[in-house]
C-alpha cells in the first residue's frame, strides 16, 4: 500500500522506540551468550579473549552433567505422560458430552493460574509424607499437573476444527476404531499434539520452583543452578546459560514450523 | 457410532487418567495444605489474625499489590507499541518479530533473570559500561532492589502483555479505520477515537493475566530484589522452609489464592486464557 510506504518517514520515531523495547526483551537474554566465552575469571562485558572454559567446567563437572541428565529424564518422562493423558481428555472434553464439563475444563487449566508457589508447597506437604521426595516419579507427576494445560489448549484447538465425517467415512469403509484413529484422525490433528509436547516438555525442563521442593538429593539442571546463583554468581551459569537459550530457540523453531504446517492443511 | 449413542461414558472414560492425576497430586495436596490454616494445631483462626494484626506482613501484602500494578502499567506502556506494530505489519515481517517476541516467552526463567543478575550487579555489565565511558565514579546499586525486581518482572511479562493485546488488535476491522480517515478524522484521532477504544479488550486481558501472575511470582523478587522486595510469595516459601510455620504458612497461601481467583474470576467472565498459549 502506498500509504504505508509514505508513512515509513514520518513514522520513524514509532519505529524507534519499537527497536528499544524489542532490545529491551531480547538483549539482555543474548548478552549472555558472549559472555559465556570469555577467557577472564569473572563476568565481562565485552568479553576479554575467547575461551571454552566454562563450557569446559560444566562438562567436566559431574554435578552439572548428572542434573543435566535428571532434567531430561524428568523432561521426556512429563511431555510423554501430559501427552497422552492430554490428548485423551482433550477428546473427553470436545467430543464427550457429561454434567460438569466446563468445570473440569477449568480444573484441567489451573495449574496455569494458581501461584506456582502453592502447588509446589502443598505437592511437598503430601509427597513428603509418602517419602516421594527426591524420586524421579513423585516429579514427573507434579510436573505433568503443571503440563497439562498446555498440551490440552493445543490438542482440543486442533480438535475443534476437525471434521467427523472423515472419520465415519473410514468406519463405513471397514477400518476399525484403532485403525481409524491411527491412519485417520492422529496424521490431522498431530500438528496439535506435537505443539502441546514442545510445550510440555519446556515447561518441565525450564521449571524450578516445584524443583526446589521436590528434588531431593538429586537436582535438575534448573535446581543445580537456582543453587549455584543463590549462593554466588558462578560464571558456569553462563555456558548452561547459553546452552538453554540455544535450546529454547530450537524448541520455539520447531513449534513455529509444526504451527504453520498445521495452518496449511 | 458408540461415540453417539453414549457420549456421556465415552467422556468421562478419557477424562479418567488425568482427573485421577489432578485429583491425586494437584487437588487433593492443595485442601491438605490449606487446611493447615485453620487447623494448625486445632480449630483456630489466629494464624489469619496474626497476618491482619502484624503490620510486617499487611506492608507485605501492601508491596505485593504495589509491585504487581507498577509491571502490570509498565507492560502495558511497553507493550502496546510492540502489539501495534505486530499487528500492523506484512506477515513476513510479523512471523520474524513475532520470534523476538516468543524467545523471553520460551527461555528458561532462571536464565532470564540470571541475565539480569549479570548485567545489573555491582561489577554488572551496566556499571562496567558506565565506568569505563567515566559517567560515574563508582558502581551504583541497581542489583537487589525493588527496582531490579520491577524491570525484571516486566521483561518476564511482557510477552503475555504483548500476545494479549495482539491477538485483539489483529482482529480489528481495518476498515473503520479507512472510514474513519475517510470522513476527516487525521491519524491521530482515528487512532484516539478508533482504534484504541477497539484495542482495550486486548489491553484489559493482557493486564489481568500480568497483574494474576506477579502476584504469584517468586523466583525474580527472591533473586534480584535480594530481601529490599519481599513479596508474598517469599514469605510464604520461608515460613514453609526456614521456619516450618505451616499453619502460618498455609493461611498466607490461602490468601494469595483467594486475590488471585478473585482476579481471574473477573478474567474468565471477559476472556478465554487459551487463547494465549
Amino acid at each position: 500500500m502506498r500509504t504505508r510506504e509514505h508513512a515509513l518517514g514520518t513514522r520513524w520515531p514509532f519505529y524507534l522506540i519499537c527497536t528499544l523495547i524489542f532490545l529491551f526483551l531480547v538483549l539482555p537474554i543474548f548478552i549472555i551468550i558472549p559472555i559465556s566465552f570469555s577467557a577472564s575469571r569473572f563476568l565481562e562485558f565485552p568479553p576479554k579473549g575467547f575461551s571454552l572454559q566454562w563450557y569446559a567446567k560444566y562438562l567436566g563437572s559431574r554435578n552439572w552433567t548428572s542434573a543435566t541428565l535428571r532434567s531430561f529424564q524428568v523432561g521426556i518422562l512429563t511431555t510423554l505422560f501430559a501427552t497422552i493423558l492430554g490428548t485423551l481428555a482433550s477428546f473427553a472434553l470436545i467430543r464427550g458430552e457429561f454434567r460438569g464439563k466446563r468445570l473440569m475444563y477449568g480444573i484441567i487449566l489451573s495449574p496455569l493460574v494458581i501461584p506456582v508457589i502453592i502447588t509446589a508447597i502443598a505437592v511437598y506437604y503430601l509427597f513428603s509424607k509418602f517419602h516421594l521426595i527426591g524420586s524421579l516419579w513423585g516429579l514427573v507427576l507434579a510436573h505433568t499437573i503443571l503440563a497439562l494445560p498446555f498440551v490440552v489448549v493445543n490438542v482440543t484447538a486442533t480438535l475443534q476444527g476437525f471434521d467427523v465425517t472423515i472419520e465415519r467415512a473410514a468406519l463405513s469403509l471397514g477400518a476399525n476404531r484403532l485403525i481409524t484413529f491411527f491412519k485417520v484422525t492422529l496424521p490431522i490433528i498431530w500438528p496439535g499434539i506435537m505443539s502441546g509436547a514442545l510445550f510440555a516438555f519446556i515447561t518441565s525442563f525450564d521449571e524450578v520452583v516445584i524443583a526446589i521442593f521436590l528434588c531431593g538429593s538429586k537436582p535438575t539442571l534448573p535446581k543445580q543452578m537456582w543453587d549455584g546463583i543463590r549462593i554466588a554468581i558462578n560464571p558456569t551459569i553462563s555456558a548452561v546459560s547459553s546452552l538453554l537459550i540455544v535450546l529454547s530457540i530450537i524448541l520455539l523453531l520447531t513449534l513455529t514450523f509444526v504451527r504453520n504446517r498445521s495452518g496449511k492443511l | 457410532m458408540r461415540t453417539e449413542k453414549d457420549p456421556t461414558v465415552y467422556g468421562l472414560k478419557y477424562l479418567a487418567p488425568s482427573g485421577a492425576l489432578l485429583a491425586a497430586v494437584f487437588i487433593l495436596p492443595i485442601i491438605l495444605f490449606l487446611s493447615r490454616s485453620f487447623l494448625d494445631p486445632e480449630p483456630t483462626l489466629r494464624h489469619f489474625i496474626h497476618a491482619f494484626k502484624e503490620p510486617v506482613y499487611l506492608k507485605i501484602i501492601w508491596i505485593t499489590f504495589r509491585i504487581s500494578f507498577t509491571v502490570t502499567v509498565s507492560c502495558v506502556l511497553l507493550g502496546y507499541p510492540i502489539a501495534y506494530l505486530l499487528a500492523d505489519v506484512k506477515e513476513t515481517v510479523r512471523n520474524l518479530l513475532m520470534i523476538l517476541v516468543l524467545v523471553p516467552f520460551w527461555t528458561s526463567l532462571l536464565v532470564r533473570n540470571y541475565a539480569w543478575m549479570v548485567l545489573l550487579g555491582r561489577n554488572g555489565v551496566i556499571n562496567n559500561f558506565f565506568l569505563t565511558l567515566g559517567l560515574i565514579e563508582k558502581p551504583i546499586r541497581m542489583l537487589h532492589t525493588s527496582f531490579a525486581v520491577n524491570v525484571g518482572m516486566v521483561q518476564m511479562m511482557m510477552p503475555f502483555m504483548i500476545l494479549s493485546m495482539f491477538s485483539v488488535m489483529n482482529g480489528i476491522d481495518r476498515t473503520l479505520l479507512r472510514a474513519s480517515a475517510s470522513l476527516g478524522a487525521n491519524k491521530f484521532r482515528t487512532f484516539m477515537r478508533v482504534f484504541l477504544p477497539l484495542s482495550m479488550p486486548g489491553v484489559g486481558s493482557g493486564s489481568l493475566l500480568v497483574f494474576i501472575y506477579s502476584l504469584g511470582f517468586f523466583i525474580t523478587p527472591a533473586l534480584l530484589g535480594g530481601g529490599k522486595a519481599v513479596m508474598l510469595s517469599m514469605v510464604i516459601e520461608e515460613q514453609v522452609s526456614s521456619l516450618l510455620n505451616w499453619g502460618f504458612a498455609s493461611a498466607l497461601a490461602l490468601l494469595l489464592l483467594t486475590c488471585t481467583f478473585v482476579f481471574f474470576f473477573v478474567y474468565t467472565r471477559f476472556f478465554k486464557i487459551e487463547r494465549i498459549f
